[in-house]
């Protein structure tokens, strides 16, 4: 039987399960002091270093804010609320200057004018989806939102060097996000806890070797709707249990949903989870209020994401097997549940 | 070269590493068996409107029109039908 409610959960159940877990991971499978957090500001980050604080204590729990020139000001002061309500060391690194020593700005910009001449200085922009996946069977090709000075908008076809390009600028901020959290990390010993709920760990919605790195994933196995019932029992501040998903990375404010998922995380959650137990479309329909051939579409849209995803969840492929293999390549890896 | 074979040509060189036992019967699905992705939609458009001269609207960018050889072969006709 399929309905809304098979996301509920016992929040506190899960919240001691996830803290008893972690401290055994990061303890002795990682081996490691504490644990690195980068801090968005969001409600996955949020909830993790909220779990990380409940799994090891506010001592070591280190909080990480890094904006950039296009982060939401607002972002980084949501993160630093949260970690002053924790209790938790936290630090501000402005990535902005090593995004501009990379080139990072000026590369999105050149790749931007391949497709609207105009743009530069006080334009800004975004990817977005077309937004239609219920009602369309039209392809999820990302197109760029620019917006001029003067407050004009439109839409502008990619080509597909240009969208790379696009993305692959983007990524930088992952990326460079993540080396300071390994900086941090190693000068303090500690393990990195990467922040991908369910649905972005599924879908892919994560930069390989960014966002996507980490030593422990704690809320990977969790569907966003159940990221935000934790929330509201670990008592975060109601500003971050109450902010809409952003993707804080262009220049223009842009949603996850515009960016990747093409619905609200509340549909998605629902439609993985019917996805990947098997509910026939017609079953998840009349659930949802939705047609069936509505619940198709996203059906099909998931199993293309995965199909992108599996790359991004690969580890580097070797062309001979290491054999015998060391020990760290055994499921029975010591140190897991000693 | 016949409408076919170029479109044939595109996608076995573009998608499959220019392997044309992996592409099979024309009418298989290019989205459906990880032949083409939304990246490969954006490189197959660039080619009907660069070497075949058409103009795709972004409505015309569903499986029914690009999603096989045979799909885009009916597809490119029937615009070439109403541009005449």
């Amino acid at each position: 039987m399929f309905d809304r409610s098979v996301l509920d959960l016992d929040p506190a159940g899960e919240v001691h399960e996830i803290s008893v877990r972690l401290r055994d991971i990061v303890q002795k499978r990682l081996r490691c002091r504490g644990v690195v957090v980068a801090v968005s500001g969001g409600i996955d980050s949020s909830v993790t270093c909220a779990l990380a604080v409940r799994a090891l204590g506010p001592g070591r729990v280190f909080a990480l804010l890094m904006p950039e020139r296009h982060s939401d000001p607002d972002s980084t002061r949501r993160g630093l609320l949260l970690a002053d309500a924790l209790g938790v060391a936290r630090v501000v690194e402005d990535v902005a200057p090593a995004l501009a020593a990379l080139g990072c700005y000026r590369r999105y910009d050149a790749a931007v004018r391949r497709v609207m001449p105009n743009y530069g200085e006080g334009w800004r922009s975004k990817l977005v989806l077309p937004g239609d996946v219920l009602d369309s069977d039209r392809v999820n090709v990302s197109q760029l939102v620019v917006r001029a000075p003067g407050g004009a908008e439109s839409t502008v076809r990619l080509t597909a060097d240009v969208y790379l390009e696009l993305v692959a600028t983007t990524n930088f901020k992952q990326r460079v996000r993540k080396t300071l959290e390994y900086f941090h990390a190693d000068r303090l010993r500690y393990a990195v806890a990467g922040t991908p709920n369910r649905l972005e760990y599924d879908q892919g919605f994560f930069v390989k070797n960014g966002d996507g790195s980490a030593d422990v994933k704690p809320i990977a196995h969790l569907y966003k709707t159940q990221v935000y019932a934790l929330a509201r029992h670990l008592d975060l501040p109601e500003e971050i249990c109450g902010a809409e998903p952003t993707t804080d990375t262009f220049s223009l404010p842009q949603t996850q949903t515009e960016f990747y998922f093409a619905l609200p995380y509340r549909e998605m959650d629902l439609l993985l989870w019917a996805r990947s137990h098997a509910v026939p479309a017609a079953d998840a329909a009349a659930a949802l209020a939705l047609q069936p051939v509505q619940v198709e579409r996203v059906y099909r849209d998931i199993e293309r994401k995965r199909a992108v995803a599996a790359y991004l969840h690969l580890p580097p492929v070797l062309v001979k097997p290491v054999d015998p293999g060391p020990p760290w390549e055994r499921q029975d890896t010591p140190g897991v549940g000693e | 070269m016949e409408l076919r074979s170029m479109i044939r040509d595109f996608v076995v060189e573009n998608f499959l590493f220019g392997d044309d036992t992996r592409l099979g019967s024309d009418d298989l699905s290019l989205l459906d068996n990880g032949i083409m992705d939304s990246l490969g939609v954006m490189d197959l458009v660039a080619f009907l409107e660069s070497r075949l001269g058409l103009q795709v609207p972004d409505s015309d960018l569903v499986p029914q029109n690009l999603d096989s050889v045979d799909n885009l072969v009916a597809y490119v006709e029937r615009r070439r039908a109403t541009a005449a």
